[in-house]
């Protein structure tokens, strides 16, 4: 079965992304990404420390993965913009996360300027894959502005709970002619599945694969989970009822 | 000179090129990507740019993240 879905011009065939934060090593990373199949994988810019020699982390991401910066560490959509201009001047392509985010209890991204930062980086021709708060008129917005996604949130960055916005995303899915990929909150492969049987485009996950037990065999329930959940999604799954009805045949009984 | 680094000031006793700065700070260029007083430098141009006093740089690379 040939399913893809498109992004910036690219075919991907995997609808997992996976996120390179909070893992215990390079090369549990390293294993973690190649058990999950990613075919797009997320980064993030920061300061070099001068005073310690520190590993990059691009040496441990398999070379065919399409690589997903992040705008962490924006408060604001011109902070957001300078970010992005700089993971595009290191030669890693041109997509970008955007993440704009001032809320430090609960990481949870300023719609506002996300939408400032998605009109400005889609002009400049960036792919542009906002993190935002699940709403239908925000996401209408980001689509006017040329988004190539929306990532709306399943609940707070890095807290492993699940789908707690699954109606505003289901409403999104119905609503917004664009792929949503459900990102942050996803803690485990079951959410995964229900997310990808909603109807998601894809999911990003990185908490919930880097502090697993074993990363490397959760980056693979992730990747099958996925995969069974778009089946289920393409399948069309059958109708819900209140009451029972028999399965087996309730005719030919025995006298 | 004074110039700013990654937002600390930092005395150098003699004037270099932003890539001389990073070799004495032993970081290959392939490596980083270089911010000049707000504007990014490309590549074949870290060669080319004197440092003169007050200047900004910021020093990145990628890390993990989500």
């Amino acid at each position: 079965m040939k399913d893809t879905f498109t992004i910036g011009g690219i075919a991907l065939k995997s609808r997992l992304f996976v996120g390179t934060g909070k893992f215990s090593s390079h090369q549990i990373m390293t294993e973690a990404i190649e058990a999950s199949n990613a075919q797009v994988v997320t980064v993030a810019l920061r300061r070099i420390d001068l005073d310690s020699a520190e590993e990059n982390v691009l040496n441990f991401i398999p070379k065919n993965c399409i690589l997903l910066p992040n705008t962490s560490g924006a408060r604001t959509a011109e902070e957001a913009v300078r970010i992005a201009r700089i993971a595009r001047a290191a030669g890693c392509g041109n997509w970008i996360k955007i993440e704009v985010i001032s809320d430090h209890k609960y990481l949870l991204p300023d719609n506002y300027e996300t939408i400032k930062a998605t009109e400005i980086l889609a002009k400049e021709g960036f792919v542009v894959l906002p993190y935002m708060n699940p709403d239908l008129m925000v996401a209408k917005r980001l689509q006017e502005a040329g988004a190539a996604a929306v990532m709306p949130l399943g609940a707070p960055i890095g807290t492993n709970r699940g789908l707690k916005t699954k109606e505003m995303i289901r409403i999104l899915i119905d609503e917004i002619n664009l792929p949503i990929i459900v990102d942050a909150g996803i803690g485990k492969p079951s959410e995964a599945a229900e997310a990808m049987e909603m109807g998601a485009a894809a999911v990003l996950v990185n908490t919930a694969i880097a502090t697993a037990g074993d990363p490397v065999a959760m980056a693979r329930a992730f990747d099958l989970a996925v995969q069974a959940g778009r089946m289920a999604h393409i399948s069309g799954p059958g109708a819900t009822r209140l009451y029972a009805e028999a399965s087996s045949p309730l005719t030919g009984f025995l006298e | 000179m004074e110039i700013i680094v990654n937002g600390k000031r930092e005395r150098l006793e003699e004037s270099m090129s932003i890539l001389q700065y990073l070799s004495a700070k032993g970081l290959s260029p392939e490596r980083v990507v270089v911010e000049y007083n707000y504007a990014v430098v490309k590549k074949e141009d870290l060669g080319n740019i004197i440092l003169k006093e007050n200047d900004q740089l910021e020093v990145l690379r990628f890390v993990g993240g989500g």
